[in-house]
């Protein structure tokens, strides 16, 4: 993404062969988390852990909790039990807005973007947390906030050229295709340049090709900054291909988890989600 | 000092001094309140039906008080006024459906919500311009006298209110649950393009449900204007219904006929017992007031339902 | 073929981010401000002052502060006029309480003053949404309209409830409140404050708050989840809305009418600024002096057309009538174009880049 940012020489400690950050410790971990509205079970007793730097897919079918899992690791539910760690440390009743300023940033299934703003304004607001310059500063565009904003414009514009949206920087977000506004929202939440981005379906409503350079996107950011990557995905051939760990949701409860070849050899995943014909 | 011990003391002292006369307080509150409810209820028709925050509730119970008193000022008997009236109504909720909903089908709620304030506009200059704007005594033959009941004063007018308001409800209740114009209102509110690809007819329902809205606007003119005189100042006694609306909920009719009652008996209870602490003039904003601090534990009003938010 | 920025090449990432980054847009700003401190009070008489474009102005730094809450924030508010008036009265209280204080500063101590008493009424805005604080802002309106009225305090016991404008000058002898003020000498002081506010609420608008208010706007669950603070985020937009209702609120009785009683800023005030908004463009700066023109003139026309016309409407008719043409206007500007006059000279711009060869 920039040419500050090369990786050092392969084979140190900390990278693999290819040039990825070697996975690490656990960075965030669910245990016995349980989640209900009213009498609906949303969530029943799911442990599993997100290890440094690992790109990890949730996956099931269609109201198996996924995005419910993603609600409560950001904080936007509270489940009714069980505990969340982050680095370590358990996170009491917390606001969303804690979390995205704690490092976990993510897009949403059904775009959340701002759409009355440009693609640039909305990646320029995911940097909103990191700005400070004062309301006098900014009311007159003083110093500071003029050399706030073009700081974080110029690490926009990295994000940018990243995801090649460059042409479309300062059109209104709501008169993008859809899949321009995926990627807007991408950059939404890498210009926060969190440590665990969770992804909602990036790849949902796409084509063939969209898919493709999505993936290389997720990838690209996993290894040039070793964020750490949960997403939710359907397509099991992109899910098999991308993420070094896969956890399985049906029903609320966690069938498996494992590597993409355990899953696929998981007697309960083939009888409850691959074994139906898929 | 003073002010502490007539806020915090002196009430309640008045109160257990006088009991009788605190019911009869609580009895003329809860009574006018059922006024509120009257206007309340149009809101939340339309709200149900469409979605729309229809600030012109208070400009179509002014708009139809005008003309019924226009009317019977004109020497047209009350029953001939009131058909004719029904027709104005008729008329006006077609007129809008065409000229301001249909234009706007799809737009955001607030821009409704702000031509719904340009309606309100329209409505107050129409009415006045074709009616003038001097008050208009309007009598209908209902009895302004007293009424003891157990020792209890009230005004007889203020239960042929609360009689009218009841049966309101209740035809309006049968209307919803029962007729199929009803069935297909609910699905209207529940989501409008559902609605249409099953084949229930948008512009109909609106035009019908601004029609019963007006209607109800209609009955609360006629109370109201018997009341107080038809004049302009019946267009401010709809921004005594918001708070109704915030305590009951948006969506709920029997959360309008409930605020109506606690804004009514809060009111005059406040107005009777807390003049001293704070001053009189206080019905103005005590209803908001009232709103407000009720907001602040719970949301979405009385009745309204839990909003579940999703992402 | 005159107004285009093509071959104006920005080379670095601040030329990107000026306020007006094509030049022609310079060249305009810089007119108006010539014809507007140079030219204008050369030639305006004081009807025309006193009447128009005071008013004018007033009603611009309300339009203001009503869009940033309203058009950036997204927070409905029905409360301006309860806003204007603390502006208003709070300006005469510190003009009477510290004769000495400049004006500038009892000025800009009444907009802080509202700003903390918007705070105090925007707070159930972390927990109530759209309409339902809309009708709780009208709290706002009626209680503090009752308490101006009720305790006389406020109004140095005077016995009418009227206050009036102390005279005060600015750079020693220009008086610019007060009965002996010239009514010129009021509008160039009006106008560079109004200047100075625009320019500050242009730049807040296009820094992080600003995109902080509008993340909100577009969606406040999305902007909470990557990081932006509700409560504090709306409680901002309120503090910075009121504290402009409070200078126009200031303004308004210090420098339009020079004495002002509550009554003055009532719910009717409140519609008339959302009007402006609406009319002049949700979320532009520039559409709220639009929409201000326009609800200022459109009075002043409606009064003298039929004179011009030979026409003689009674006065109450034409109040009457004004009412209509107001809602009309509403209702219709709200379905041909909801972004208002702001949107249409944005679409006239374009227009003119193209123009004269639109292929």
């Amino acid at each position: 993404m920039s040419s500050s940012a090369v990786n050092p020489v392969s084979g140190s400690d900390a990278f693999t062969a290819d040039g990825r950050h070697k996975i690490g410790g656990v960075i965030l971990s669910v245990q016995n988390i349980s989640l209900s509205f009213g009498g609906v079970r949303a969530l029943t007793n799911i442990s599993f852990d997100v290890r440094e730097h690992e790109v990890l897919a949730i996956i099931g079918p269609n109201g198996a909790g996924k995005s419910s899992m993603l609600n409560v690791i950001n904080g936007f539910y509270h489940p009714q039990e069980g505990k969340v760690f982050h680095k370590g440390q358990e996170r009491k009743r917390m606001r969303p807005y804690m979390a995205a300023r704690a490092g976990i940033a993510r897009t949403f299934q059904n775009i959340a973007l701002f759409k009355g703003m440009s693609a640039l304004d909305n990646i320029m607001t995911g940097r909103n947390t990191l700005m400070k310059s004062g309301l006098l500063a900014q009311a007159f565009y003083l110093g500071r906030a003029r050399k706030e904003e073009t700081a974080h414009r110029e690490f926009c514009e990295k994000i940018i050229d990243f995801l090649e949206i460059e042409a479309v920087r300062k059109t209104p977000v709501g008169r993008l295709p859809y899949g321009l506004q995926k990627r807007v929202e991408l950059g939404r939440a890498l210009a926060a340049q969190p440590e665990i981005l969770l992804l909602d379906e990036p790849m949902a409503g796409m084509n063939l090709e969209e898919k493709e350079d999505m993936c290389r996107f997720i990838l690209d950011v996993n290894k040039e900054f070793g964020t750490t990557i949960v997403l939710i995905e359907h397509d099991m051939g992109v899910v098999m291909d991308i993420s070094d760990r896969v956890v399985v949701l049906d029903y609320g409860r966690k069938l498996a988890d494992g590597t993409p070849d355990e899953v696929r050899a998981n007697q309960d995943v083939i009888d409850a989600y691959l074994g139906g014909g898929h | 000092m003073d002010f502490l011990y007539n806020f915090f003391i002196s009430p309640f002292v008045q109160i257990a001094d006088a009991p009788l006369f605190f019911v009869e307080v609580l009895t003329g509150g809860l009574l006018s309140g059922v006024m509120y409810s009257l206007v309340a209820l149009g809101f939340v028709l339309i709200f149900k039906a469409s979605g729309v925050f229809n600030f012109a509730q208070g400009a179509m119970v002014l708009f139809a008080a005008l003309f019924f008193a226009g009317f019977m000022d004109k020497g047209v008997p009350w029953w001939g006024s009131l058909i004719l009236t029904i027709g104005v109504m008729v008329l006006l909720a077609m007129a809008i459906e065409r000229i301001v909903l249909r234009p706007l089908v799809n737009q955001p709620h607030i821009i409704l919500f702000m031509a719904t304030i340009g309606v309100t506009y329209f409505l107050d200059g129409f009415g006045q311009t074709i009616w003038g704007s001097s008050v208009r005594v309007l009598d209908i033959g209902l009895p302004q006298t007293p009424l003891e009941i157990g020792g209890v004063l009230v005004n007889k007018f203020d239960i042929i209110a609360a009689v009218v308001a009841g049966s309101l409800v209740a035809a309006l209740a049968l209307f919803f649950q029962k007729t199929r114009i009803g069935r297909a209102l609910r699905a209207v509110a529940d989501d409008h393009q559902a609605a249409l690809s099953v084949g229930i007819p948008l512009k109909t329902i609106w035009a019908i449900v601004w029609t019963v809205a007006g209607l109800v606007g209609l009955v609360a003119g006629v109370m109201w204007g018997s009341k107080l005189g038809v004049q302009f100042s019946l267009a401010m006694v709809a921004l005594k219904a918001l708070p109704v609306l915030i305590l009951g909920g948006f969506t709920s009719v029997p959360g309008a006929i409930i605020g109506g009652l606690i804004i009514g008996a809060g009111e005059k209870i406040a107005e009777v017992y807390w003049a001293d602490a704070i001053g009189g003039g206080i019905e103005d904003w005590f209803a908001y007031m009232l709103a407000l601090m009720f907001l602040l534990f719970r949301p979405q009003g009385l009745f309204g339902d839990k909003i579940i938010e999703r992402v | 073929m005159l107004y285009r920025e093509a071959g104006q090449f920005k080379t670095s990432y601040a030329a990107d981010q000026q306020i007006f980054p094509i030049l022609q847009d310079r060249i305009g700003i810089g007119l108006i401000a010539v014809l507007a401190l140079g030219v204008l009070p050369l030639f305006a008489t004081e009807y025309m002052t006193t009447t128009i474009l005071i008013p004018f102005l007033v009603m611009s730094i309300a339009a203001i502060g009503l869009n940033i809450l309203t058009g950036y924030a997204g927070q409905l508010s029905l409360g301006t006029g309860g806003f204007m008036a603390t502006g208003a009265f709070a300006a005469y209280k510190l003009s009477t309480m510290f004769p000495d204080l400049n004006i500038v500063f009892v000025f800009l101590g009444s907009g802080v003053i509202t700003a903390f008493v918007g705070v105090m009424f925007g707070i159930p805005s972390l927990r109530i949404k759209g309409f339902y604080l809309a009708v709780a802002t009208l709290a706002a309106q009626f209680f503090l309209l009752w308490l101006f009225n009720k305790v006389p305090w406020f109004t140095n016991y005077s016995s009418s409830g009227v206050i009036s404008a102390p005279p005060r000058a600015i750079f020693g002898d220009i008086m610019v409140t007060g009965s002996s003020a010239h009514y010129t000498a009021k509008y160039l002081f009006l106008l560079v404050f109004v200047g100075l506010l625009a320019l500050a609420a242009k730049n807040l608008t296009r820094c992080h708050l600003g995109r902080a208010w509008m993340a909100i706007r577009d969606m406040d669950i999305a902007a909470e989840i990557i990081g932006i603070k509700p409560l504090q985020t709306k409680l901002s937009a309120f503090a910075i809305s009121s504290f402009y209702c409070g200078i126009a609120g200031a303004a308004w009785g210090f420098i339009y009418t020079g004495s002002v009683e509550p009554l003055a800023f009532s719910i009717e005030i409140s519609f008339k600024v959302l009007f402006m908004v609406i009319i002049g463009g949700l979320g532009s700066i520039l559409g709220s002096f639009f929409g201000a023109a326009f609800m200022v003139l459109l009075p002043v026309i409606l009064t003298n057309a039929p004179h011009l016309l030979g026409l003689n409407i009674p006065v109450d008719m034409i109040s009457h009538l004004e009412y209509m043409i107001f809602g009309a206007l509403i209702i219709f500007f709200l379905i041909v174009e909801p972004h208002g006059l702001a949107r249409l000279w944005q679409i006239g711009k374009e227009k003119l880049r193209l123009w004269p060869f639109p292929y």
